[in-house]
């Protein structure tokens, strides 16, 4: 047998479309789902004596993200004109930029399964205009919409710093989670506001040499899933292509692969030699942008907490598991409540369980975020104080919580109104203890005679409590009570 | 004259741009494709030694709009020039190779 080992490696390029009100060069709104053709202007149709005009929030949302991935951000920068023959971008070329990029040099953290972080480098990040939608139809024609044409892409391209499909996934789901945590982009996999196209090679060792496997672009995936998958497919591919012909890396061997979804299986696509002889040159419609010191500070006091750092934050400050200050920062407007109720004061352990077992639940019920359910983070700080002082149990706060999202009210008032105040007066206890043991001398006699019967004996004393005083008796205090008259 | 540029280029360059020309016209812009190009080479007499690349002609940079809406032209309008349209939608040619999609 020979000895074969290999390592994986990928790069990827992600395309994340922002969200600004309108296009990228042209005022027409950018509108998922709006009847074809109808989001449409002469600059959108490439019609001749049009003239682009950049819209400014896409530039800002596209240098905050380059300041979240730490990028250097050059100080001048312009856009370019890449050829493109296709039906869906009328004019013939698309607006995007080549030798000068928006940024560039950076990196991303993500977070590893087996705990800690990975650094992945980001070559460059740069603005460009989508294209529409060619949709095929049985006939042998296709249909063109181009309501998606000029929507603001912000082009990713990371190092090829990834070693599993497992890590690209996490590189794609953390970058979701930012550019929605900075407000540029809804992020909506759905609605293909993220796309992916990894490149992917294997270096293998074989008998103590070394060998590269050609590279393999796979275009166009738009769920997390799909990448992942699409990866280890890949991998898997090319280990037995190897081992089959002993193909390696050469200047021009490089593929590119679409992802059958259904098959789980990547297929070749066929492509024209010169297809990708973009032919770049400076688009002249458009005049370069030039930062100013102060343009890019005000640009900067946008950035906020990023979801990993509050993360760790979390675990570090405030001891939570990384599991549940995970669940904690997946979308921003949980991260946000959380953080209020824990500034009210509240312990935030406490509050992390009500809302990641009851808030989250009933917000994933009702196809909601947690911020609309129509509960304050006082209220919540509220009703998490009540379960650390002993007057509601932490189970009678979930029915609390419930009730609280049904009807409005106060954690205080329903407390009342559902006779959820616990019971923690010893004095009263005691006279109910007191009441069962002298109903229940069996058990009593179990208790005390100890052996293996004792355990049980005892929850049944502590369980006639709880039922004469309507679940509302404070169990510490009982078994306090209990131990006190037992030993 | 030995030409700048020869009839394979501009084949080449016809294909990559769509554009299907006849026997006659692939002379006739080899021509003037070259001598436009021996213009453009006077260019290099200049001394460009420490000075920095033009991204535009224009002394000026900047020119932004706000992200604010205007009503577009409406499927109909945008439809009007259509060589051929299906429903709401442009009718073109059956795309066959995969490399669309910006």
């Amino acid at each position: 047998m020979t000895n074969v080992q290999y390592k994986v490696i990928v790069g990827l390029e992600i395309h994340v479309q922002l969200c600004t009100k309108s296009k990228m060069f042209c005022s027409c709104a950018v509108e998922f789902g709006a009847a074809p053709n109808s989001r449409v202007c002469p600059v959108c149709l490439g019609m001749p004596g049009v003239l682009p005009v950049m819209n400014r929030q896409a530039f800002e949302y596209a240098v905050l993200v380059g300041l979240a991935l730490d990028c250097r951000i050059p100080m001048f920068t312009k856009w370019d004109r890449k050829s493109y023959y296709y039906p869906d971008l009328p004019k013939n070329y698309q607006i995007s930029q080549y030798d000068l990029p928006l940024a560039a040099n950076g990196f991303l953290e993500i977070p590893l399964e087996s705990g800690g972080g990975k650094k992945i480098g980001i070559i460059r990040a740069h603005l460009e205009e989508d294209a529409g939608k060619n949709l095929h139809t049985a006939g042998n024609f296709s249909q063109v919409d181009l309501n998606r044409t000029g929507t603001p892409l912000l082009e990713i391209v990371t190092e090829p710093d990834m070693n599993s499909g497992a890590e690209v996934r996490a590189l794609a789901t953390e970058l979701q989670r930012i550019v929605r945590f900075l407000g540029v982009s809804e992020a909506d996999m759905q609605k293909g506001h993220m796309r992916f196209e990894p490149n992917i090679n294997l270096i293998i060792t074989k008998d103590g040499a070394e060998y590269r496997t050609p590279i393999a672009e796979i275009k166009n995936l738009n769920s997390f899933r799909a990448l992942e998958r699409s990866v280890n497919y890949e991998v898997r591919r090319q280990l037995d292509e190897f081992l089959e012909t002993g193909q390696v890396m050469e200047m021009g061997n490089k593929t590119t692969r679409g992802w059958d979804d259904e098959q789980e299986v990547s297929v070749l696509q066929r492509e024209k030699e010169e297809a990708h002889d973009y032919r770049y040159f400076p688009e002249p419609d458009l005049v370069p942008v030039e930062l100013t010191p102060e343009w890019l500070q005000q640009i900067r006091s946008r950035l906020c907490e990023l979801p990993l750092q509050k993360q760790m934050r979390y675990v570090e400050q405030y001891k939570l598991s990384d599991y549940d200050a995970g669940v904690l920062t997946a979308e921003l407007s949980t991260a946000e409540f959380f953080d209020e109720v824990v500034r009210d004061g509240a312990e935030p352990k406490r509050v992390c369980n009500l809302l990641t077992q009851t808030g989250l639940k009933i917000a994933n019920e009702k196809g909601c975020t947690i911020n609309n359910l129509g509960v304050t983070p006082e209220g919540i700080a509220h009703l998490a104080r009540m379960v650390e002082a002993d007057t509601v149990s932490s189970s009678s706060s979930v029915s609390i919580f419930e009730v609280m999202v049904e009807t409005g009210k106060g954690p205080e008032v329903l407390a009342e109104e559902l006779n959820l105040i616990q019971k923690s007066d010893a004095g009263e206890l005691e006279r109910i203890v007191d009441q069962v043991l002298a109903e229940n001398p069996g058990a009593v006699e179990d208790v005390t005679g100890g052996g293996k019967k004792s355990k049980k004996a005892r929850g049944f004393l502590l369980g006639q409590v709880m039922q004469k005083t309507r679940g509302q008796a404070n169990p510490k205090v009982v078994s306090d009570i209990l131990d006190k008259k037992l030993d | 004259m030995a030409n700048k540029i020869d009839e394979v280029q501009v084949r080449r360059v016809a294909r990559l741009s769509r554009l299907d020309l006849t026997e006659a016209e692939v002379e006739e812009f080899t021509d003037q494709l070259s001598a436009i190009l021996d213009y453009v080479e006077k260019m290099n007499e200049l001394d460009t030694e420490g000075i920095e690349p033009l991204a535009h002609c224009l002394p000026i940079s900047n020119v932004f709009r706000d992200d604010c809406i205007v009503e577009s032209l409406g499927t109909e309008k945008t439809l009007a020039n259509a060589p051929q349209r299906d429903g709401e939608f442009f009718k073109v040619p059956k795309i066959l190779d995969e490399g669309s999609g910006a």
